[in-house]
């Protein structure tokens, strides 16, 4: 199995699909840089980059609608959706090699709920908060109300889950879903008590868009994930262990527990800041490392920074879908994320519903 | 009178092409009542696009759509480079409101207040930021004595109305105090039966049977997905009351029944004569 040739020296085969996954990354690196170029050059006002730099060049002056096209509305938008498709994908990643499960995404730990209810509390009853303090958040009350709602519900979770000093996955894994189910009720009571405007808002809260991104939002989030996501690769070999049973991994000398506690940290933090400033985006936490499974193997090595840049280039791809569509009004992204993300699902689960064991 | 708002809205509309080069020449309406009141101004050469809700004058569905309100596009909206955006003051998200009085476009916010007096000073906000005081105070005028014309008294004879929103999956969602469908039940004279709850919410069956209504009353929707009148009037929570006895169902026009923009004397006029006929 490449996993293990992966932590030894490894079979010809396991080099050859490392050396395939190093290639995949140049590759995926390179139409990372073609599509942000392409995004940054589309749009409803058809402001293209080339004019803007050549005049930057030449030393003339932009047009103050072309500055504010650039500058203050799709550079923002580009980066905040570099930073969520990278959270997503890596999140995901890192969810699926924790709990040697498939089909684990942020959402099945309740990180996406928790981040979710702080959200809807923040729609719903930010009009009863004094007004002084509505004015000192702003219009980011729902975004950092969301990142609170996703950091305390996974401390939440992780408190549960561990006992003597270890953390098991599997209570994890049930208290989740217990965690979401109790979300749920209580959005549920939240969304009855909303009034029309509140319920529209919600809804469109949850399909998700890149359409608030600020400079304001990207200096908030970035950090946070840009941090989230250089620190995540350093689990690489403990992910790898674990896929082989955390007695194994204990065996080759990984500090399983260090690397559990290592990786809900990593996603609580990325997936928090991602749901914060994009509302609900389904579908790329949990299709792209699958994908990169089906094409390069399982080593975390690779396919951590690999699903990095798939994951950008896939949102960034997605939100030019969403916002050129219907222009000059816009798709929420989670529409468009979903739409081309459950077939490809589906078709993986037709493809190895042996291999899967389900 | 009649003869007076005529030669004010003639002159306003010779006055336009004056005031035009103050640079507001591409207005953006966002909120179908501000469109109509445009319309109803004689602006609507200015508009170079509107919202999702803007669907009357049929002429308005020409202009490029920018979406709907409170999901706005920062780009969208300034591709379309709009001098003025009058909108409805919940529109939002509030990012792409901030961005676009960066980008140094006019942005004026108009209240939704379900009062005359309420559509009253729509009409003068849109005319102000139209440079179209005088034909808006005109309007006004017009539209406030119109309005007292055809608003009928309530009192405990007044027939009970329910407005149901939505009857998807057989769950009623209904008008309850403080929204736009009781206030204009009132106007017309009927007797809102849900106001223990507030605005627009899910009701139980039993609820809805205790309240006995007269009269339904619900949006009449384009291409129909609404119920039939056998179905509406089987429904459990229906069936018991007079309404279904009478089988009394009154629908309208969602945008002139719910928009209280200069038709709204128009809406109160049929409504309060489909509830005291």
């Amino acid at each position: 199995m490449s996993v293990a040739g992966s932590l030894s020296t490894g079979t010809p085969r396991s080099r050859d699909r490392v050396h395939g996954a190093r290639r995949l990354t140049v590759v995926l690196a390179l139409l990372l840089i073609v599509v942000s170029v392409v995004s940054l050059s589309s749009g409803a006002t058809g402001t293209a980059i080339w004019p803007a730099l050549k005049a930057l060049a030449t030393g003339q002056d932009l047009s103050a609608l072309d500055r504010i096209v650039l500058v203050d509305i799709r550079l923002p938008r580009l980066i905040m959706g570099l930073a969520v498709g990278a959270s997503l994908a890596v999140s995901g990643a890192l969810m699926q090699g924790l709990f040697r499960n498939p089909l684990a995404d942020p959402g099945i730990v309740g990180v996406s709920a928790g981040a979710g209810l702080g959200a809807i509390l923040a729609i719903v009853l930010g009009g009863l908060l004094p007004l002084a303090l509505r004015d000192l958040f702003g219009s980011y009350l729902i975004s950092l109300a969301a990142f609170f709602g996703g950091w305390i519900s996974t401390i939440l979770l992780y408190k549960v889950a561990t006992h003597g000093g270890r953390t098991s996955v599997a209570t994890m894994l049930l208290a989740g879903i217990a965690l979401a189910a109790l979300v749920g009720a209580l959005s549920g009571v939240l969304v009855y008590m909303a009034d029309d405007t509140q319920l529209r808002d919600l809804t469109f809260w949850g399909l998700g868009s890149l359409a608030g991104a600020t400079w304001t939002k990207v200096a908030a989030a970035g950090p946070i994930i840009l941090v989230a996501l250089l620190l995540a690769p350093a689990l690489a070999r403990g992910l790898n262990g674990l896929a082989l049973g955390e007695a194994t991994a204990m065996h080759l000398g990984i500090s399983v527990q260090r690397t559990k506690r290592a990786a809900i940290l990593i996603v609580a933090a990325a997936t928090g800041a991602a749901v914060a400033v994009s509302g609900g985006i389904g579908f790329v936490g949990i299709v792209v490392p699958h994908l990169l499974r089906l094409a390069t193997g399982p080593d975390h090595r690779t396919l951590l920074p690999n699903a990095a840049l798939l994951g950008a280039t896939l949102l960034i791809a997605a939100d030019m879908i969403s916002r050129s569509i219907v222009a000059p009004a816009e798709l929420p992204i989670g529409i468009v994320t979903a739409v081309l993300g459950a077939p490809v699902f589906l078709a993986i689960l037709l493809k190895r519903r042996n291999t899967l064991g389900l | 009178m009649r003869r007076f708002i005529l030669s004010a809205s003639l002159s306003a509309v010779l006055a336009a092409p004056a005031l035009a080069t103050d640079a507001q020449d591409r207005v953006v309406t966002i909120g179908g009542d501000i469109t109509e009141i445009v319309y109803a101004l004689g602006q609507q050469d200015r508009l170079v696009a509107r919202d999702t809700t803007s669907n009357f004058p049929a002429d308005v569905l020409d202009l490029p759509d920018i979406g709907y309100a409170r999901a706005l596009s920062p780009e969208g909206v300034l591709s379309i480079r709009p001098d003025l955006i009058i909108a409805s003051d919940n529109s939002g998200p509030p990012e792409t409101i901030e961005v676009l009085q960066e980008a140094g476009v006019t942005f004026v916010p108009v209240p939704e207040i379900y009062t005359p007096e309420g559509i009253a000073q729509k009409i003068a906000i849109v005319g102000d930021a139209l440079g179209q005081g005088e034909a808006a105070q005109a309007l006004a005028d017009k539209v406030t004595a119109q309005l007292q014309a055809a608003m009928k008294p309530v009192d405990e004879h007044s027939p009970g109305v329910l407005f149901i929103i939505s009857a998807a999956g057989g769950r009623i969602t209904a008008g309850g105090a403080g929204s736009s469908a009781d206030a204009i039940i009132a106007m017309a004279g009927g007797r809102n039966v849900m106001t223990s709850i507030q605005g627009y919410k899910q009701v139980s069956d039993e609820a809805v049977a205790a309240a006995n209504p007269d009269v339904i009353l619900m949006m009449d929707r384009v291409g129909d997905h609404g119920l039939t009148d056998d179905a509406l009037f089987a429904m459990p929570a229906i069936a018991s009351t007079n309404a279904a006895k009478t089988r009394s169902v009154v629908r309208m026009d969602g945008m002139l029944m719910l928009g209280f923009g200069p038709r709204v004397a128009d809406a109160v006029t049929s409504l309060g004569a489909a509830l005291h006929e």
